[in-house]
């Protein structure tokens, strides 16, 4: 790993209990700690979180754009797993 | 898919307004702009540190001093963040930063200004983070998403700066004469720099046209100076203090303010690199990667130790 080059590492912030980490951004660190600490300094400065992830970039696998119609269709056509799919009388009540 | 769909599919996401993410397709030519456009942001927030950070340690008490030490070092988060965006574009951020110091890539030519005195660093949070902030709001809505989150995330955290600088140079407007002449005098220096902040007039600016249609700039240049200008004059009323343009006036016909015309030639000779500081802040630049890189040094050879450490 030459110097110009830390590994690139993705962040997720949990800003409070209850809800998810969600991605925030990216930054550069020599190891995992570091990157933890950088992203402290980076993303939370104003109290924006209560707990960090960090994930090498190069481990993140994606789905690829090119093929997202495709990949995605089978969702696309199964409208009958919507609750609004069904009909249902007027007077039928907490359903 | 072929080409031709792909630009298809493109042009039909920017007209309905839908960002454009790192894995799309996208022209060479807009991927070109945005790594042009964003690393030059990147690197104005990295040299923007510089003439503040040179008052950090002069501050006149403890809580001045906090606030430009806070300020400061957002603008170092908000260099990150953009940096960060031009390596989603695939762009090299070594490169990027090398091409800064080999004076290849631009940034605001506001920075090549010296901050002389205190009354400078109210005026500079007030005009220059406010010309900044008129800027980056119409940014929010750009075209490529990683580079409107981080605008987004920069104007949130960029509101308290022009607000500090704002209630400084308050502070010495209600001060002694002395005092509001320091604050008149760093209006008088900074007016200007700051409306060639916004760049070279509509006619002459050379990317343009293309970014307006491509969305990633929403608003000419022009039409941002002139917010600006509206939006700053009655801020300088309520200082009590003079802008330095004898043509400055409300123009009921337009709903603006009528103003001069810019000094062009000395926008284009700070742009060339013979503004007041243009040498030194790329020195001062230079000089902190080379004596950081014992630190880099010192981080990989930690971070190599407490690897073997953990797999032994």
């Amino acid at each position: 790993m030459s110097n110009s080059q830390w590994p690139l590492w993705e962040v997720f912030i949990r800003s409070k209990q209850g809800l998810n980490h969600k991605h925030v951004g990216s930054l550069r660190a020599p190891d995992a700690t570091l990157a933890l600490e950088n992203a402290r300094d980076v993303y939370t400065r104003r109290s924006e979180g209560i707990s960090i992830w960090v994930v090498e970039s190069v481990q993140i696998h994606a789905t690829d754009f090119d093929q997202s119609g495709s990949f995605f269709e089978p969702s696309d056509t199964k409208i009958y797993r919507h609750p609004t799919f069904y009909e249902v009388p007027d007077g039928v009540k907490h359903m | 898919m072929t080409r031709a769909d792909q630009e298809r599919i493109f042009n039909e996401k920017i007209a309905k307004e839908i960002k454009i993410e790192p894995n799309d397709w996208m022209p060479e030519e807009y991927r070109q702009t945005l790594i042009r456009q964003i690393s030059q942001h990147a690197h104005s927030e990295v040299v923007g540190m510089l003439p503040e950070g040179n008052w950090i340690t002069r501050a006149p008490n403890l809580r001045r001093k906090a606030v430009l030490l806070a300020k400061v070092q957002d603008e170092a988060g908000h260099g990150l963040y953009l940096y960060s965006a031009t390596e989603t574009l695939g762009a090299d951020r070594e490169k990027t930063i090398d091409d800064l110091h080999s004076g290849k890539a631009k940034y605001s030519s506001i920075f090549n200004y010296p901050a002389l005195t205190w009354a400078d660093i109210g005026a500079i949070g007030w005009l220059v983070d406010g010309a900044a902030i008129m800027n980056q709001v119409a940014l929010c809505r750009t075209s490529y998403g990683p580079y409107a989150r981080a605008m987004v995330k920069i104007c949130k955290e960029e509101s308290f700066h022009q607000r500090q600088g704002y209630e400084s140079l308050m502070k010495l407007c209600k001060g002694t004469p002395q005092q509001k002449a320091m604050a008149q005098d760093a209006l008088n220096r900074f007016w200007w720099p700051a409306l060639m902040m916004f760049g070279p007039n509509d006619a002459e600016s050379t990317h343009s046209d293309q970014s307006i249609a491509w969305k990633i700039k929403r608003f000419t240049n022009d039409e941002l100076r002139q917010s600006f200008v509206d939006a700053t004059v009655p801020q300088a009323e309520i200082l009590g203090l003079v802008i330095p343009d004898e043509n400055l006036k409300w123009n009921e016909e337009r709903g603006h303010y009528d103003f001069s015309e810019i000094n062009w030639d000395e926008f284009w000779q700070v742009v060339k690199g013979n503004g007041p500081c243009n040498k030194e802040r790329l020195a001062a630049r230079v000089k902190a990667k080379e004596d950081g890189l014992w630190v880099r040094e010192a981080a990989n050879a930690f971070a190599k130790k407490r690897s073997m450490k953990k797999s032994a």
